[in-house]
Formats: structure tokens, sequence, C-alpha cells
């Protein structure tokens, strides 16, 4: 092998290992930093209105796009649902099927899609220009850590709106599905609603849509807050870590909702 | 920017020679500090007497700022020491940094209000965080405040509706909020109006001398610190070139003093960008 070759493998190899060692800095730093918030937690809760402030601003101002999301996704569901259903004449059935797409798989992972666009983005440039404004320079100065005042409440809202807006998300793509399928299609609405409540067990299939949109929610906050505390503290830089929450989150919530949804298979032998 | 020759100027206006270490109450030995290998501060030794108002004047890039987050605590010289009341700052752990911060306010270059607390919030929340007043206390303390600064009427604004001296103003009083020991203040003056700028340095001084605190300025505006400042401090490339009292300033020949105070362009801070050659650069194409 000339020289020259030697040399491009060894920058490739260099390349490859900076970043494998950087990503997994960057989880240690990711991991250090949740543990910060933990730590301050108490001293967050003890504060409990400025939690209830950013659940709030996370959870009840994210509630029109939530809603209409789910209204729509949930009719949408219905006709396709009837499609298919029809061809094996099991159309009784459209209400179960709606009601478990949606509180097992749609609720959790579009709503955690649709929180991570909305109260994700808006997070992270409001503590990205928080830091470039100097107002957590501020805050250190005057003794009060910037994670128990502004980070750990922002969290916690996260982690509580979430499994509330996955929830309704799903609750209104059932009346969605409701609307279409009882009173467009023309299904009988004792068999959509008996079926849906025949079928749908509260364990597991409503339990797995909360673990699911709690870890979703969890993942969401932190991905935010951390790029907001980290942003450059410069237009660009906030721009920057704004994008960066919503492309992160997305492919946080599609690659957790794989792994939980294998352990959550696990019973039917996966 | 880069200074042709300062060497001298320091030695002629040694400040550890002139004010008195046992007075200080913030004092920087051999300081120096970089980001990553980018240098910022080179063996800064400087004293701040008790009482007093220093200032610390520089170009943009000089390492001003860096100074003061060295005192707050916010970084960590990589040689020297940095006392405030006889305390390494450096070698304090969290909760002592937090406790020494409690005594300082910082004015920060554009105020740094909170922007979504109102005025009488952003001034109340100092003592709101670290104090068990009473909100009727909180709240006559809060208005005595924003009485020493002339804002008493705007308390129930939002910092969004204040102008830019009003919002400094503000800042200054949430600095006071605590009655801290030590007040630094990061480019107070920076684009105020010269009505705004003359209100917030006759109110500097006036804070200063009414509370007995000390009060460290970095500014670039020569005109203004004059004025009111006990000390000043020059800063070229992270190196203190010149020091003295304003009226050893306003007297000195030295060069990079004349050339600061006189806004010259051209000087020991050079106005070109070090560059090769113009000619070499306009006939590079040529050749």
């Amino acid at each position: 092998m000339s020289s020259e070759a030697t040399g491009d493998l060894v920058l490739v190899l260099r390349r490859l290992g900076g970043t494998v060692t950087g990503g997994v800095a960057r989880l240690g730093y990711m991991a250090r930093f949740l543990g910060a918030i933990l730590w301050y937690t108490p001293m967050a809760l003890r504060r409990l209105h400025l939690t209830v402030r950013e659940i709030y601003f996370s959870g009840v101002l994210s509630l029109v796009i939530i809603l209409m999301s789910g209204l729509f996704v949930g009719m949408v569901l219905s006709l396709q649902g009837y499609e298919v259903l029809r061809r094996y004449s099991a159309q009784e059935q459209l209400g179960i099927v709606v009601a478990l797409s949606l509180v097992k798989e749609l609720g959790p992972v579009i709503g955690g899609l649709l929180f991570a666009s909305r109260a994700g983005s808006a997070i992270t440039a409001e503590i990205g220009l928080m830091k470039a404004t100097e107002q957590l320079s501020a805050m250190e100065m005057m003794a009060v850590d910037p994670i128990a005042r502004v980070v750990a409440p922002r969290f916690w809202a996260g982690v509580i709106s979430m499994p509330l807006l996955a929830a309704l998300f799903s609750a209104f793509g059932i009346f969605g599905g409701y609307l279409i399928g009882v009173r467009v299609i023309g299904i009988d609405a004792g068999a959509f609603w008996g079926q849906m409540q025949a079928g749908v067990n509260f364990w597991p299939d409503i339990t797995n849509g909360i673990i699911k949109s709690i870890v979703f929610g969890a993942a969401v906050s932190l991905i935010a807050v951390i790029e907001g505390y980290d942003a450059k503290p410069t237009a660009e830089g906030v721009s920057s870590a704004t994008t960066r929450t919503v492309v992160v989150s997305s492919l946080a919530i599609l690659a957790l909702d794989f792994v939980l949804t294998v352990f959550m298979f696990r019973g039917v032998g996966l | 920017m880069p200074v042709a020759a300062t060497a001298d100027s320091h030695a002629t206006l040694s400040p550890t020679r002139r004010l008195d270490p046992a007075a200080a109450a913030i004092e920087l030995k051999d300081v120096s500090f970089a980001y990553d290998t980018r240098l910022i501060l080179r063996g800064i030794t400087m004293t701040v007497p008790r009482g007093k108002i220093v200032a610390i004047m520089g170009a943009s890039g000089s390492g001003k700022t860096t100074i003061l987050r060295l005192i707050g605590g916010q970084l960590r010289p990589k040689k020297g020491k940095v006392l405030v009341g006889g305390q390494s700052v450096a070698d304090l752990e969290p909760d002592a940094l937090y406790a020494l911060r409690r005594k300082f306010g910082m004015l920060f270059q554009f105020g740094a209000l909170f922007t979504d607390m109102t005025v009488f919030e952003n001034i109340a929340f100092p003592m709101r965080e670290h104090t068990d007043l009473p909100e009727s206390m909180i709240r006559d303390l809060v208005l005595m405040k924003l009485n020493a600064v002339g804002l008493r009427g705007a308390a129930q604004l939002m910092p969004s509706e204040l102008s830019g001296g009003m919002g400094r103003r503000v800042a200054l009083a949430r600095a006071i909020a605590l009655d801290p020991m030590l007040v630094m203040y990061d480019e107070p003056f920076a684009g105020l109006d010269p009505i705004s700028l003359a209100i917030v340095g006759q109110l500097i001084r006036r804070l200063n001398d009414a509370l007995g605190i000390t009060s460290i300025v970095v500014t670039h505006d020569v005109y203004e610190s004059l004025k009111m400042v006990d000390y000043l401090y020059f800063v070229s490339e992270g190196k203190i070139v010149a020091s003295g009292t304003p009226a050893e300033v306003r007297a000195s020949s030295d060069p990079f003093v004349r050339q600061f105070v006189d806004g010259q362009p051209d000087g020991p801070v050079r106005f070109h960008y070090p560059a090769p050659p113009y000619h070499r650069a306009l006939l590079a194409n040529v050749e």
C-alpha cells in the first residue's frame, strides 16, 4: 500500500474515531445534564408555579395543533381502515382498529412529533435567546443556578404535558374516527363503541401508550433544554439549535418507539 | 488589535506601586487565561481598592469582560490568582462561590433583564431568591431601588417597553438589590444617548459613594470614565499596558494612552489588521 493510501486510511479512521468518541462524549454530557436536572428537581418542585407556568406554555398552547391533528388523523384512519376492513367484511371492527392504532402508536408518536415541533423548538429558542442576551449569565452572577430556575421546570413541564397531550390526541382521533365511520359511512354506533370497549384493554394497550408518551416527553424535553443551553449565543446559533431540536427529537421518538415496541411485544413471543 | 510598543508604559504607571494591596477588595496576581489555545489574558496584575471605582479600558476584544468573568468565578484562570476579599475565587467550592456571588452585583452590557418579567419583578428577583423577606417589604425595597435610579414610575413596564438608557438603569437597580459589596459594570455606556450616558455615569458614582461599594467598570468610553472613576487600567492584547488616576491619564504622554484618549485611528494599536504587504497582495494575480 502506498504511503498516500495509508495516509487516507488513517485520516478516515481518525474521523470515524472522532465521530464515535464525540457521540459517546455527547451521550455522557446528556446523562450528566439529566443528573443535574434530577438533582435540582426538588428545588424546582418547591416553586411549583414555575413548572405550572411552563406546562401552560408547553402543554396548553400546544392544544390547538394537537387536537386538530388528532381529529384529522382519526378521520383519515377511519376512512383507510374501513376500506381495508370492508374487503374482509369486518367493517364492524372499525372502532377497535381506530382506537388501538391511536392509543398504542399514533397518539404517542404523532403527538410526540408535534410536541417536538411546537413546544420543543420553543423551549430551545427561549433558552438559547436567554443565553444570547446574557440572562443565564445574569442568573449565575446572582447566585441562582439556571438549571434549577430555568431548565428543570421546563423539563418537567414537558414530561407532564406530553402524556396528557397524547391522550387528548387519541381522544380527538377516536372522535374523528367516529364522525367518519358512524356519521358519514354509516357503521352502527353500538358496534363501533362496543367493539372498542371490548377490544381495548387498560393493561397493556393504554398503559403502553402512556409509557411511550412519558418516555417521548422526557426525550424531547431533555433534547430541547440541552440544545437551548448549549446554543451558540448568536442568531445563527439559536436558529441551528432550534432546528437540531426538531430533527434530533423526531429521530429519537421514532427510534425509541421501535425499542419500546419491541419490549412491549415480548409478551407475544418476539 | 495589535499593540506595537507599550512595554515601557506600564512600568511608568504601575498600579501595584500606587494602590495599597492591604486595602484591596479585589486582586489579580499574574493572571493568564486562554480559550483552548487562544490566549486572552497574559499575566494581568491589578488591584481594586475597597470603596473605589476602577475602570478597565481597552479596545473591543482586548479581554476586559474576561477579567470580570474571572472575578465572578464564571471562568477559571489558567495561571495566577484572582482574590476577592482575600479568597481565591477559582479555589472555592460551588456553594462558597454562590455565597460569594450573593455579595456581587453585575450590570451586563445590554442589561440582561429577564424579558418575561416586569421591571418590578426583575428587581425583586434576587430578593425572592435569596431572602425570606415578606412581600410587603420586598415591595418597599424594590420601590426604593427604583426611586434611586429615577424609575419608580416604570415598575410595571416590561423590559421591551424600556429605552436603552432606562433598561440600563433598571439593570443597575437590580445589581444593587441586595446591597452588594462589589458591583461590576460591563460596558454600561454602550449604545446610550448622551443624556442617558451622563445619567448612568452619575448614578454609578452616586451609588458607589452612598452605599460604600466597590465598583469595577469595563468600558471604552474615555470621556465619561475620566469624569467619574478613581483609577484606570488600560488593557490591550490581554496585557495591562498603562494605568493611573484620571489626572495622570489626562497628563500622560504614553503613546497608547494618548491614542486611546484622543481617539486616534492609528498608533500603538494599529489601524490595519496584520497582512502581507499591500503591493504584493494587489500584484498577486499579475505575477
